[in-house]
């Protein structure tokens, strides 16, 4: 009985019932978000859609179709959400896979050099980890080169990479898979070389008064203890991946691939083309960084670190 | 022609001639050198340990009490003088896994289930299965865990985990136990507990310990021989044989004899804790 008394009172607001989730607030931030697109579309595409009208002898357009018309051009600066999710409804679900014109073809290509790259990266980056922390050697000599490789722009050294390996007769995949290795090593060298590094001194301890071999506190104490310090560098090193493959498709005249679209985009002034790139581009960084996170969260429970 | 040194090991042997020599420190010193300067934190130690002793080492903090059971561990190197665990260097004897030892903290692994956690040493040494199976039961049992096999170590009590990592150390099957202040984190009826069930462990399985406290009572209950340490340099400043008898229940720190022996320990920790500067 008191614990009903006790309770705190039920609110029967259904906009606080929502709030407190996380959907709620999500859908408040998006909508913003449209609306402040909607009215920068109207904004931008304003200058063009008055020239259009003087061209044409009109003067007297009432706001709500000036407006409509803003909204509804080829080629505007900033095409509107509806424009881009019309393209992109378009060329997924309308367009045969096997088309060239279909978005899914495009991000199947960029999809495998980004996977492909973000593989041979996550494993350069768990060996260089392990190499730094058992050598002090391969720390002091390795270490700089990692740094400064990451100074250097990417944008600079992805034609030459795709320019020598085609000239010793790698092309394709590869090429465009090396560019998203190079972006995506670098946080999984560093993230591992602190997550192997991280077990306490009372774990290392343990260890030598077991006269571990370097080899057994590798695989029962280093190794166990970089996991969660793996994944969070994947999350990084997948999205680093998905870049690196889009801007190896810039330099090569890619036909095919969301770096491609992107380029023949631009070419012809086809922003809505280069926007619903954008988004496929987004949409496929997330569903990638979400699948490492679910297998993070499997990961973690079943070794007993996720309560 | 015999040395005084001699003579004197020599009555140490017949008075000893039950349990022969586990540990021998002989003018042992440690010195850590800091930005500050070195610091001594061990000083001309000499200390013997017997087979089947309970040695506790008692001291305030920076006594050097947790350095010289690291340096009996090999954890530590001594920067002067000899010692020897069971007559060779404490590095061969820890190859030989002649201990095992107890930290301050449990120091489970968090993905490894208990069961698992007590496994770590004997999966090491590339012990079979079955070996495993039966000595993880063995050692579970011994300290009241069976039942507990496939929790982690976050779903157990303090003393719970602090139990199954002494299960740990245990399950190397050590005739030494090193352990450093295993209890000190614990509450003080959690504590007597655990401290009545070592006192029967030791008396089953006849090991020798050397235990590391900050506790006057746990020190005195415990022991066979308790080591009084004082900081600055860390040295011994009075060794302590109990003779209370081995088999003793915590009705015994009620008793004029226990009581004497736990003074004379206060004594000792005074008198060599020098307030002066």
């Amino acid at each position: 009985m008191t614990d009903t008394a006790l309770a705190p009172p039920k609110s029967f607001s259904p906009f606080t019932g929502l709030m407190s989730g996380t959907v709620g607030p999500v859908i408040v931030v998006v909508c913003v978000i449209i609306a402040i697109w909607y009215v920068a579309a109207v904004a931008l595409n304003a200058a063009f859609q008055q020239d259009t009208y003087e061209r044409a002898g009109r003067d007297d357009v009432p706001f709500t179709e000036f407006v409509a018309d803003t909204l509804a051009q080829e080629r505007p600066k900033l095409p509107a959400p509806h424009q881009v999710a019309v393209e992109l409804w378009n060329t997924t679900v309308e367009k045969k896979i096997t088309s060239k014109r279909s978005l899914i073809h495009h991000s199947t290509i960029t999809l495998s050099s980004t996977l492909l790259g973000f593989f041979i990266g996550t494993s350069l980056g768990i060996l260089l980890a392990i190499g730094i922390v058992h050598s002090g050697v391969l720390e002091k000599s390795l270490m700089p080169w990692v740094i400064s490789s990451q100074t250097i722009p990417i944008l600079a050294i992805a034609p030459m990479i795709i320019v020598v390996l085609g000239n010793i007769g790698v092309t394709g995949l590869l090429p465009k898979a090396l560019i998203s290795t190079y972006l995506s090593f670098f946080p999984v060298t560093v993230g591992m070389v602190k997550g192997l590094r991280s077990p306490e001194v009372i774990h290392m301890d343990l260890m030598h008064t077991y006269s571990a071999t370097r080899i057994q506190t590798f695989w029962k104490l280093r190794l166990p203890y970089a996991v969660p310090y793996l994944f969070t560098s994947m999350k990084i090193g997948m999205a680093a991946s998905l870049v690196g493959a889009i801007i190896g498709e810039l330099p090569t005249g890619a036909v095919a691939g969301l770096g491609a679209r992107l380029l023949a985009g631009s070419y012809y002034g086809q922003t809505i083309q280069i926007w619903s790139a954008l988004f496929m581009a987004a949409f496929l960084a997330g569903s990638l960084v979400a699948l490492i996170g679910l297998m993070e969260k499997l990961t973690l429970k079943r070794m007993g670190l996720s309560r | 022609m015999l040395t005084a040194a001699e003579i004197e090991d020599g009555l140490d042997d017949a008075m000893n001639e039950q349990g022969k020599r586990v540990i021998d420190i002989e003018n042992l010193s440690l010195t850590f050198q800091t930005n500050d300067g070195p610091v001594h934190a061990l000083s001309d130690i000499d200390l013997k340990i017997d087979e089947g002793d309970f040695v506790s080492f008692i001291g305030p903090s920076g006594c050097g009490k947790t350095t010289l059971l690291r340096v009996i561990a090999d954890l530590e190197q001594p920067t002067a003088g000899s010692i020897t665990v069971n007559d060779v260097s404490p590095q061969e004897a820890r190859l030989n896994r002649a201990y095992g030892y107890v930290f301050q903290a449990a120091a489970l692994y968090p993905w490894r289930t208990i069961a698992k956690n007590v496994a770590l040493p004997l999966e090491i040494m590339g012990l079979s299965k079955s070996e495993q199976q039966e000595r993880i039961a063995r050692n579970m049992d011994l300290v009241n865990l069976t039942g507990f096999e496939k929790k982690f170590p976050w779903q157990l009590s303090g003393g719970m985990q602090q139990r199954a990592s002494i299960a740990r150390a245990l399950a190397v099957e050590p005739d030494l136990l090193l352990m450093d202040e295993p209890f000190g984190a614990l509450d003080e009826i959690v504590r007597d507990h655990l401290n009545e069930q070592l006192l029967q462990l030791w008396a089953k399985t006849n090991k020798t310990v050397a235990f590391v406290t900050h506790s006057i009572p746990e020190a005195v209950f415990l022991s066979t021989k308790i080591v009084v340490l004082c900081p600055r340099p860390g040295r011994i400043y009075d060794v302590i044989e109990s003779d209370l008898p081995r088999d003793r229940n915590l009705d015994i720190r009620e008793t004029p004899e226990f009581l004497k022996i736990a003074h004379r320990v206060r004594d000792g920790l005074r008198a060599g804790h020098s307030y002066e500067d």
